[in-house]
């Protein structure tokens, strides 16, 4: 079996508490998509999940989020395994899928104060996202790449969560806003927190780790253990 | 003002039960400056309350989904007449009967959008990713969906039955009965459309999986009217249908919960 360990450069994290991917496999619908992943995303550390369209990206992520359970291998938050850490790593989880999250019937406004935004907190971070003036209208009368802002607002919040799993956050985004949003993930990783995230464009953030998901592609050996039984 | 109170102190003690006591000593620099990210952090638990509230302002802005079920029994019902024909004694032999199905026919329309827009704009998996239990959400849901559609209903129904000649007596039972039946209908068909809430177009289907489980409350809404009617005491019915709703409402959220873990997971 030809396992390639990947470890992470910065992965020598002390206690901190890192997301750790010990020989994962994932399949969906009966087909593995990737075996064998292996990473460790530390406190401060930003990962970059490439691979092409089907990959297996968003089932890796929703794997890691525990949206989806069907996985070989092991997760770890810290030093706890799933799916005993899931509470724990949803506690520090702040995280944007591909549908965003945001409810088109309420306003901008209304969609950060659901996650637990204060009113000034919530008009400062659509400021920064370019939304200003634009808080008070539905959200169904906003263009995709708005109410992906809208989304995106909530990294903008004050207190917002340490661990970061984003999916394709730069999808949609203009290049002024995929700008600012360099810049915050950037500020993030300096204030210690730690970000996952998938995309197809290259990423401005500082230290960044790649894993391409093309390279765990299952082996025929592999196949045999997951059809085997 | 339970949201204040949530947001704050409870979720500072979740967050330090959570935290790794190893943490503390590696995050210390971090914690000193007020901006920094804390490893920890307090998570926003909406309280029911802002659940509520938030449904509600959301079923206001679609007025359409509160009214459109309302019309369809309304007119339904005015036609009835015409089908059956007009003589007074037939209709209100039926029209207990009648007003009920209606009531079961215009909360399954309407239940298939219980779930399904949040499903869509994905604010039903930031939901579940969330330290509370799923049950709360889906109460705040259910509530709201009734009090758009099987309280109205009740409230209209002794004008509806007016209209189909229903004897006066059987006004008030007809109208208890139909608040507590609706809510229990509205309850057990959340578990349908949590089922069916991944599916492109659940309809039928949904009509399939809870139409049987409508059954008893059918029985026990028309069933407290005929007592009614017949000059009994129709307090054991209600009793049935209070008890009937308890249970719903103890047990429907959890397995609609439940539901929506699986819909998710694909």
């Amino acid at each position: 079996m030809a396992s390639e360990s990947r470890e992470y450069p910065g992965g020598c994290c002390p206690a901190g508490q890192s997301l750790i991917a010990r020989d994962l496999s994932c399949e969906r619908d009966g087909r593995l998509l990737f075996a064998d992943l292996n990473f460790t995303l530390a406190p401060g550390t930003a990962l970059q999940v490439e691979g092409a369209n089907g990959a297996g990206k968003s089932t890796l992520i929703r794997t890691l989020i525990g949206s989806a359970s069907d996985f070989r291998g092991e997760i770890c938050w810290g030093e706890q395994a799933y799916p005993r850490a899931l509470t724990a790593m949803r506690a520090s989880l702040l995280y944007i899928g591909h549908n965003a999250g945001v409810r088109r019937g309420l306003t901008p406004l209304e969609n950060l104060a659901w996650y637990g935004a204060t009113h000034g907190d919530a008009m400062a971070a659509l400021e920064q996202v370019g939304l200003y003036g634009f808080e008070d209208l539905l959200c169904q009368q906003l263009s995709a790449g708005q109410n992906r802002r809208v989304a995106l607002a909530r990294l903008y919040l004050p207190g917002a969560q340490p661990l970061w799993i984003l999916d394709e956050p730069l999808a949609a985004l203009d290049v002024a806003g995929v700008a600012s949003l360099e810049a915050q993930m950037n500020r993030h990783l300096e204030q210690g927190g730690s970000l996952l995230l998938t995309s197809h464009q290259p990423v401005g953030i500082a230290p960044l780790a790649k894993v391409n998901l093309a390279d765990f592609q299952p082996q025929q050996s592999d196949l045999e253990v997951a059809y085997g039984d | 003002m339970e949201t204040e109170q949530l947001a704050t102190p409870l979720s500072a003690s979740k967050s330090s039960s959570t935290s790794n006591p190893a943490d503390t000593g590696a995050s210390g620099i971090n914690l000193s400056s007020a901006k920094s990210i804390p490893v920890a952090n307090p998570v926003h638990v909406p309280g029911f309350h802002t659940l509520f509230r938030t449904e509600l302002t959301l079923a206001v802005r679609r007025r359409s989904e509160i009214v459109n079920p309302l019309l369809f029994f309304v007119t339904v019902l005015a036609m009835m007449p015409l089908g059956i024909g007009p003589e007074p004694e037939m209709l209100a032999r039926m029209a207990a009967g009648l007003i009920w199905v209606m009531a079961l026919l215009a909360t399954l329309l309407s239940q298939e959008s219980l779930f399904r827009g949040d499903y869509e704009d994905g604010s039903l998996e930031q939901l579940a990713l969330q330290a509370q239990p799923l049950y709360f959400p889906v109460l705040a849901k259910v509530l709201v969906h009734w009090m758009v559609t099987g309280l109205p209903l009740a409230v209209l129904s002794p004008l509806l039955g007016m209209m189909l000649n229903l004897d006066a007596a059987g006004y008030w039972p007809l109208m208890v009965s139909l608040a507590l039946g609706t809510a229990s209908l509205s309850l057990i068909g959340a578990v349908g459309a949590a089922l069916t809430v991944a599916l492109r177009r659940p309809g039928l289907l949904l009509a399939l999986i809870i139409m049987p489980l409508y059954v008893p409350v059918l029985i026990f809404g028309t069933g407290t009217v005929q007592a009614a009617l017949d000059g009994y005491s129709y307090g054991p019915q209600l009793a049935i249908l209070g008890a009937i709703l308890t249970a719903a409402a103890a047990l429907a959220p959890l397995a609609a919960a439940g539901a929506i873990r699986i819909s998710l997971e694909n």
